[in-house]
């Protein structure tokens, strides 16, 4: 018992934040394990930062507990802001102040000894890519640099549990690229990472995924997983010309729940392939959209999320009255 | 209570005050504005009136009257009238703030022995100033009067006769009775006041309105290190303050410092820890640098300026404003520096008042850090 308690870093028990009458994060439970890379995805609106919030003791929860490694967040804040290194969504350090001004002044909140201090800072310019830019005032950064910067930030005290809310959002591939190798970096040197995105490419990264819809949980576990066990659809991909005319005419066939454009091809969510591959090829023709392909594949993790979120929609139609 | 953290806050606020030239300017150039643009705009003295003289006698003994007019300090003749249109249109231009006008019979009463009038016609519009001048009027004329009666009885044969009263009037404190010199010492007061509950009142707002709150409450930085860290800048700003105001009273006001210096700035380091905590207290309440900004102008310029006892004195006031100003902290600063200033005095005598800022201090403090929410 012992043990498994000690390897969780992150434990989040029926999780309830109401603003006014507008439920935010409704019911949520998970837990991440230490050296977790752990993603919450989710679109706009969904929770996510208002959940990142709640771990990180911003905010009261409505109902619920949050323990973060092994601190109830409500109750024993201050040993938990001990433990979490957090990066929000919205730039937050000071703009006139310099790259190393701000992460002394962190190192200053983090009551991190002189001695040393000047180590943590070369590690978190070097980790950063900061090392031309340590006297450049942050307000003159790139929007890729003061993402570095604010990570260094919150890496400078050596947190076991780092929050990421949105970290890429606005930061060119390359750099986004940049920044998840330092995210494993972290992970492998034993810092769990708790990461919010709604790029689903980024989601593949995690070591394990929370899906998050109107502020419920609908589904946990690893990408694999996800794609594996989850999904209830099939998904049938089409190749044909002009996939995004031919939208339209997979769309309104009957059988298919949902089908979107997937890079050059379309997939189609249905739960009964047997009947519906057929109607579709015929379709297709008949409207002069012959497909050159025409199948099942395995599901993309944007089709698993779709498939959820329109069976969560199908299930519970009063959701959709009351937003 | 950890030091590192205060300093770490404290290095960070002065950055920003320092990197803002606007803050700057504030922080250093507006005290010494508003010290030398009201020292010098603001007095009470009515000095040198002008008058216009409308001599109808054209006497020996009305050219006397008037030229001791002329003679002191208090007038300046600057129209010699010949009809009163002349009189009526440099009072109605201003030119003139008082008409002398000696009756064409002036001289040929008094040489008989019989009483004789003058007129004084006044510009009401500055009462203030018009009943000072009606003052300076009087004394000039009952001193005329004096030396003419004592002439009569003189030449009916009583040899020289002396004034049953002889005032001596001696001002304490303030002997030249200089109004700058019971102005300026307030006027240090009033200015620190304002300038460091108006720089401090924005400085949490800030923090709310670019985010940068939200990460701090994700830290182990307490409540009260951050709005003490905050603190600690802007009280050494105002002590610098403080001094160069002091210097400007010595060399550019000449306000004799008849007490400690010491005192002075102890006195104000009480002082500037409780007028940041307002500011700091106004900018919690408020959440946006604007908002926080007005009401920290509304909170402590107009009480400061006017319910201080700076301008208009308190024991004339109403007796529920005279209520009100005990809850203005501007007032015990100002009776402090005039008392360390004009009467020299000791914390003996200014102990109360010294208590009272301090119990300010503490209560604005206590106030700040119960309002100040480590969340959302």
């Amino acid at each position: 018992m012992r043990n498994e308690s000690a390897a969780i870093a992150i434990k989040a028990t029926n999780l309830l934040r109401r603003f006014g009458d507008f439920v935010a994060v409704n019911g949520v439970s998970f837990e991440v394990a230490k050296g977790e890379v752990f993603g919450l995805l989710g679109p706009n609106g969904a929770g996510k930062s208002t959940i990142v919030k709640l771990l990180c003791g911003l905010l009261m929860p409505s109902g619920g507990t949050a323990r973060v490694g092994g601190f109830d967040v409500s109750t024993q804040s201050d040993l938990a802001w001990m433990q979490i290194g957090y990066m929000s969504q919205r730039f937050s350090l000071y703009d006139d102040l310099t790259v190393e001004e701000n992460l002394g002044f962190f190192s200053g909140i983090y009551d991190i000894p002189a001695a040393k201090r000047r180590n943590r800072m070369d590690w978190a310019i070097e980790i950063a890519g900061l090392s031309e830019h340590r006297r450049t005032l942050a307000a003159d950064l790139a929007a890729g640099f003061k993402r570095r910067l604010a990570l260094g930030c919150a890496l400078m005290h050596e947190p076991m549990i780092v929050f990421l809310d949105e970290p890429t959002s606005g930061v060119d591939p390359i750099s986004r690229r940049q920044f998840w190798d330092l995210i494993y970096e972290l992970a492998g040197a034993g810092t769990t990472v708790f990461v919010t995105t709604h790029y689903m490419d980024e989601a593949e990264y995690c070591h394990r995924l929370a899906l998050v819809y109107r502020g419920e949980l609908i589904a946990c576990g690893s990408p694999g997983s996800l794609k594996r066990d989850i999904v209830r659809d099939t998904v049938i991909e089409v190749v044909c010309d002009r996939p995004a005319s031919a939208l339209t005419v997979v769309q309104n066939t009957p059988g298919v729940n949902e089908a979107g454009v997937f890079g050059n091809t379309i997939h189609a969510l249905t739960l009964e392939p047997a009947v519906v591959t057929p109607l579709l090829r015929a379709r297709l023709v008949e409207q002069g959209f012959p497909p050159l392909k025409l199948g099942p594949t395995k599901p993309s993790l944007e089709d698993v999320f779709v498939s959820l979120i329109w069976h969560r929609d199908r299930d519970r139609p009063a959701d959709n009255a009351s937003q | 209570m950890s030091l590192l953290r205060l300093i770490a806050i404290a290095r960070k606020e002065l950055l920003h005050v320092v990197r803002d030239p606007r803050s700057l300017a504030m922080a250093i150039g507006m005290p010494m504005l508003m010290l030398l643009l009201f020292g010098y705009a603001l007095t009470l003295d009515v000095d040198r009136v002008p008058i216009a003289v409308l001599d109808r006698s054209n006497s020996v003994l009305s050219r006397e009257l008037i030229s001791r007019f002329a003679g002191c300090r208090y007038f300046s003749v600057r129209l010699h009238a010949s009809d009163y249109d002349e009189l009526e249109k440099a009072i109605d231009k201003r030119e003139v703030w008082m008409a002398v006008v000696l009756p064409e019979d002036f001289a040929r009463r008094l040489d008989s022995g019989r009483n004789t009038t003058v007129q004084l016609v006044m510009d009401g519009s500055d009462a203030n100033a018009a009943t000072i001048a009606l003052d300076y009027a009087e004394a000039v004329c009952d001193n005329f009067s004096e030396r003419m009666l004592f002439e009569a009885l003189e030449r009916k044969g009583r040899s020289w006769l002396q004034p049953p009263i002889d005032l001596r009037a001696r001002a304490w404190f303030n002997e030249a009775m200089k109004s700058r010199h019971f102005l300026v010492p307030g006027l240090i007061a009033v200015i620190m006041m304002i300038l460091s509950a108006l720089l401090t009142s924005l400085t949490v707002a800030r923090e709310w309105e670019r985010g940068t709150m939200e990460r701090l409450i994700a830290t182990p930085v307490r409540g009260s290190e951050l709005l003490l860290g905050k603190l600690t800048p802007y009280f050494c700003i105002g002590m610098l303050d403080v001094a160069l105001a002091v210097g400007l009273g010595e060399f550019v006001f000449k306000v004799p410092l008849r007490g400690n210096v010491l005192l002075v700035f102890g006195v104000a380091a009480v002082f500037l820890i409780g007028t940041p905590w307002l500011g700091l207290l106004i900018s919690i309440v408020a959440k946006n640098q604007l908002m926080a900004n007005q009401l920290a102008m509304v909170v402590t310029f107009v009480p400061s300026f006017l319910l201080s006892g700076l301008m208009f004195s308190i024991s004339n006031m109403p007796w529920a404003l005279q209520v009100v100003t005990y809850l203005v902290p501007a007032r015990y600063f100002v009776s402090v520096m005039r008392g360390i200033y004009l009467k020299g005095l000791g914390v003996r005598m200014l102990g109360l008042e010294i208590l009272l800022l301090a119990i300010f201090a503490a209560l604005v403090a206590i106030l700040a850090n119960a309002a100040f929410r480590r969340k959302l």
